[in-house]
């Protein structure tokens, strides 16, 4: 019994981390039919800047508080720079081509942004665990845990799922990001700024990406290659749900979270392959997604 | 990023072969001036083509091994080169995977022509590597890699190692485990998912169950290669509560590991073993407690007890830290011995030489039982090409001179002592242990002592 | 024009190559053998379909010869190990196949990405039969029983390899003409006009599918071979990026695009290796933004594009090379 509790908090974590990484895949996917390779290395610029950033708040003698806020900084500011640029310069040139190629775009920026930070970070691992040791360690069931991966981390990915149902729902432009979603000709039609648009969606996705690598950073360590692992992880997610369905990305975190976990703890062989196994089980009985429709897009 | 090392100028088209040519007919003549002709006709500079790690993961080992070779042989040019020859590097990134890695090293050896190999660092090149280097027909040093199947399974005639394997490092983290913790009931195991952590737990584990049969294995964790997070694992190691913990992951992963379960209090219940910690350890700085059992792969240390006062190691040491910053870590000593190896490879067989420069057959007839030193006790080739190296270990603790744990309580193993002797399998000789293996000799220092 | 003068040119020169530079063989018998995957690709791409994870047949064979090598002893017979992996990867195509024939454009990408990771993981996780993330050593085999040195073995192995190449190239340029390969194209411009015509655009695909698993297995065992070695990156996504870059690289248009893909990929990826050290990687999505951007059709076939304007023939129709333009937005 209390291994079940205990895997059931490791999978909350877990899952809570990868969805806000995969959420943010997912919402590029359903505005721009775009499958973006290079979220992963969007995850790694967020961790490394985060993890900068935090060195350089504590070399500077600030309050290690100030990291929380620095986190949506970091996020904000690769989101914004890098997404911008990259929307702006590259993906706007392939819309309208096939797939394959604006695919093989993402991937191409993949290899880029990867090289590009080892020429910039260098290849020591970094670590600032600084805003985890703030917050404590909390007892459950006999075990500590830490209070930023049991609580705050699950608390953040409600937080952004039901701020961006919010967003899309009851603000203008949210409301504009759907209607393109469902119908960009009309959408057109009726004055809106399609590429505008695709320029917000894909800032937002690309700051959600690197929100997720910053809050990540004090959890684990910063090294090259943790992006590559983190993306095939985000398109498990986004294909389990379903692509598009951001909803169905916390559930498909959640599922892969907790299988994950019970894994570690019933059948570690298991660990690794299960986040594939759930997603290829799910694919082969819907392949829509568990809440992905065949025919319309739903956001 | 990091510049190429080229320390001598590069010369695409040397007329190598050329000379060689000239030079056996001048023998075959028997020349009376073959003797000043072999004089002149020592090359322009000796060619040293090094496989390591600049990309991926495992470039925690590889950047600072490349940054000791580079530092290495501009040292050795400095003093004059080996027997009057310059070195000249040539750097290839095992990280950029299986074939432009062979590809690479291909080029280096047929078209560069290069005198001798440094290959590799991770295992699987090694076992990659070997075989073509032996066909290639190149002296090949395996500087870093630890598996120890290399040399049990095959013989060679191209390829030496410089230093231990991982049957001695896993021996000697278990001997240091038994003789200061005798009474421990039960371990536990999280590795890296791969050859290294499987591997290294199957020497471990086997050799533990001759030595304390009694003992329980609790948790056998494998998480994979690069994993970002352990806490299911961590959750998993509090909940049982073992009385060890055995690691030999390294780079990030170590470090996320020790992180997290340090956070979680997981050190406060559990006695650590960490066999390859102190490449970590400075990055780690204060998170690492204290009485954590911690290995560096062999016996070379920043402080290592024996050569305090060395002024070559404090040399190395200083200019290490003046290039990168950093104390030099196991992987910049494995490279330090390859070089010390290959310097007296080329001495030895210069003397047999009559004080000429020697071939290339001659310095490989050199490797064979051949005495060198780097920065820890001399080291010798094995007949089966593997050398005998002592091993360090110890365990963490704070002191006040530096902003990381140093290692405290060591004791150096000597290496025949502790590993299969030359042509037995590794895991045969396990079986034939027993707790007398216990009892073994050891030399043990305090630091600052 | 291609298939008829430069092909069998090319060809010709590969074969008399040795004589002149030998240097050079152990670098185009790796373009060979992994064009062979690339073929594979392309053949999809006529159907509109593109793999993310046809590394895992890749990946099959290699591994199939190196576990065929070692049940035979010392090796094995190349021949065997060739037939085996055939064999392999056709049963490997079928059972992955059937499921993932099913569905089209990013679901098809994904299933595929799906199966090769967990393809990935099982090599890496069964340390005790694959070598895990060592690899699994494949010994060098007899020649059509003749037990070589290596250098002998090498060059048998690079005419082995361009044999192969011209097979397979050819073999699948003529696919493409034939019926099968009619409806395979038909599939991207129109499948439910294919159905209309009595023809089961699955079975289509899942024959095309097997054809490229094949390709993809026979190229990986080739390479695995060469290597002495097959290691689980064989089944890496990375790698099956790769193979759909290459693709683009050269020109889907054209089968002839696998060959000419392969060769500038190596030679970036080698030299930049060599002379730009840390690079390599930036270098190679440099070039690959380029193509995307600058010459979408690849090299061939931006070659016949150039071909065609100084011949004076007006371009049929300005067909983009892969995919469906309107699926998008």
């Amino acid at each position: 019994m209390q291994v079940l509790v205990l895997a059931t908090l490791d999978g909350i974590a877990y899952g809570a981390l990868v969805f806000l990484v995969a959420v943010g895949l997912t919402l590029v996917f359903g505005v721009m039919r775009i499958l973006n390779v290079a979220h992963g290395s969007f995850y790694a610029l967020g961790a490394y800047a985060a993890a900068s950033i935090g060195g350089a708040l504590a070399s500077a003698g600030l309050s290690p508080w100030l990291a929380y806020p620095m986190f949506i900084v970091a996020a904000v500011l690769v989101g914004v720079v890098v997404g911008g640029l990259m929307e702006r310069f590259l993906l706007q040139r392939i819309y309208g081509h096939e797939e394959t190629l604006q695919l093989l775009v993402t991937f191409a920026v993949f290899m880029i942004l990867d090289n590009a930070q080892r020429l910039i970070w260098g290849v020591q691992p970094y670590f600032y665990s600084e805003p985890l040791r703030l917050l404590g360690n909390v007892k459950i069931a006999g075990i500590t845990y830490t209070a930023y991966q049991t609580l705050f981390l699950p608390l953040v990915a409600l937080a952004v799922l039901f701020g961006l149902r919010w967003f899309l729902r009851y603000t203008l432009a949210g409301s504009v990001i759907v209607a393109v979603t469902e119908d960009r000709e009309a959408a057109t039609a009726v004055g809106i700024n399609a590429r505008r648009v695709f320029f917000l969606t894909f800032v937002i996705g690309v700051t959600l990406a690197s929100l997720g690598g910053a809050l990540a950073s004090p959890t684990t360590s910063v090294l090259p290659g943790m992006g590559a692992e983190m993306i095939v992880l985000s398109f498990a997610v986004a294909a389990t749900a379903g692509l598009g369905q951001i909803e169905g990305a916390a559930v498909a975190a959640l599922m892969i979270g907790l299988g994950r976990s019970m894994a570690v703890f019933f059948a570690p062989e298991l660990e690794v392959v299960m986040p594939y196994i759930i997603m290829v089980l799910v694919l082969l009985i819907r392949p829509e997604g568990l809440f992905g429709k065949s025919t319309a897009r739903k956001i | 990023m990091e510049e190429r090392a080229t320390i001598a100028p590069y010369h695409m088209e040397e007329p190598v072969k050329a000379r060689r040519i000239i030079l056996s007919m001048a023998t075959v003549l028997g020349l009376g001036v073959a003797q000043t002709a072999l004089a002149q006709d020592a090359p322009e500079n000796i060619k040293i083509g090094i496989t390591t790690f600049t990309s991926g993961p495992a470039s925690v080992f590889g950047v600072p091994a490349q940054a000791a070779a580079e530092m290495i042989a501009e040292s050795i040019n400095e003093a004059g080169g080996i027997q009057g020859v310059p070195v000249e590097l040539h750097f290839v990134d095992e990280g950029a995977g299986a074939e432009t890695l062979t590809t690479e090293v291909r080029r280096l050896v047929q078209d560069l022509d290069v005198d001798v190999m440094m290959a590799a660092i991770s295992s699987g090149n090694c076992i990659n590597l070997t075989p073509l280097l032996e066909d290639l027909e190149v002296l090949n040093i395996l500087w870093d890699c630890g598996t120890q199947r290399i040399f049990e399974e095959a013989e060679y005639k191209y390829n030496f190692r410089t230093q231990a394997n991982a049957t001695p490092e896993m021996m000697a983290a278990l001997l240091y485990l038994l003789k200061t913790n005798p009474d421990f009931e039960t371990i536990a195991v999280i590795n890296q998912d791969y050859a290294w952590g499987r591997d290294s737990w199957e020497l471990f584990s086997s050799a533990l169950m001759k030595l304390k049969p009694d003992v329980q294995v609790v948790a056998e964790l494998f998480p994979r290669l690069g994993a970002p997070d352990f806490s299911a694992e961590i959750s998993r190691l509090l909940a049982t509560q073992p009385d060890v913990i055995l690691s030999t992951s390294w780079g990030g992963d170590l470090d996320t590991l020790v992180q997290q379960a340090s956070q979680r209090g997981l050190f406060q219940n559990s006695t650590f073993v960490l066999p390859l910690a102190e490449s970590s350890i400075q990055r780690l700085g204060g998170v690492l407690p204290d009485g954590v059992i911690i290995g560096a792969r062999g016996d070379h240390y920043f402080l290592h007890p024996e050569l305090r006062d060395d002024k070559n190691l404090g040399d190395f040491v200083e200019r290490f830290r003046k290039r990168t910053g950093d104390y030099p870590i196991y992987p910049a000593f494995h490279m330090a011995q390859a070089f010390a190896a290959l310097q007296a490879a080329y001495d030895k067989a210069a003397e047999a030489n009559g004080g000429e420069f020697p071939d290339r057959a001659q310095v490989l007839e050199a490797m064979e039982g051949l005495e060198f030193q780097g920065y820890g006790r001399p080291l010798t080739i094995r007949e089966d090409n593997q050398a005998l190296e002592a091993q360090l270990i110890g365990v963490s603790r704070t002191v006040n001179e530096y902003d990381f744990p140093i290692m405290d309580d060591m004791m150096i193993f000597d290496a025949a002592d502790i590993m299969a002797p030359a042509g037995e399998n590794s895991l045969d000789w396990i079986g034939t242990l027993d707790p007398s293996f216990i009892d073994i000799e050891v030399t043990e220092y305090k630091h600052g002592e | 024009m291609i298939m008829r003068i430069i092909f069998p040119a090319l060809v010709l020169l590969a074969a008399i190559n040795p004589l002149f530079f030998p240097q050079w063989d152990a670098f185009l018998t790796i373009v060979f053998a992994k064009a062979l995957p690339v073929i594979g690709i392309i053949l999809l791409l006529q159907a509109g379909q593109v793999s993310f994870g046809h590394a895992m047949f890749f990946a099959v064979g290699a591994y199939c010869a190196g576990f065929v090598g070692r049940w035979m002893g010392g090796g094995g017979e190349i021949v065997i190990l060739l037939v085996a992996a055939l064999g392999a990867s056709v049963v490997a195509g079928l059972f992955v196949g059937i499921f993932v024939v099913r569905y089209r454009y990013i679901f098809f990408a994904m299933l595929n990405l799906a199966f090769s990771m967990v393809l990935f993981s099982l090599l890496e996780k069964f340390i005790h039969i694959t070598g895990g993330s060592d690899g699994f050593r494949i010994a060098r085999p007899t020649f059509f029983g003749q037990q070589l040195s290596r250098s002998d073995f090498e060059l048998g192995v690079y005419y082995l390899a361009l044999v192969l190449l011209v097979v397979s190239i050819y073999g699948v340029w003529r696919l493409l003409d034939s019926p099968i390969g009619h409806a395979l194209k038909a599939i991207k411009t129109n499948e439910t006009r294919v159905e209309y015509l009595g023809i089961s655009p699955r079975r289509t695909l899942l024959i095309g599918y097997v054809v490229s698993a094949v390709l993809a297995g026979v190229g990986g065992a080739m390479v695995g071979v060469f290597q002495g070695i097959a290691t689980p990156d064989y089944a890496y996504w990375t790698r099956s990026g790769e193979f759909v870059f290459v693709a683009i690289l050269g020109g889907a248009g054209h089968v002839t695009g696998a060959l000419a893909g392969s060769y500038v990929f190596e030679f970036i990826r080698v030299t930049a290796a060599a002379y730009l050290g840390d690079t390599w990687q930036l270098t190679l999505g440099v070039v690959l933004l380029g193509i995307i951007l600058f010459a979408p059709s690849g090299i061939v076939g931006s070659l016949i594009k150039l071909g065609n304007r100084v011949r004076g023939v007006k371009e049929k129709r300005s067909q983009s090379s892969i995919g469906k333009a309107g699926e998008i937005a």
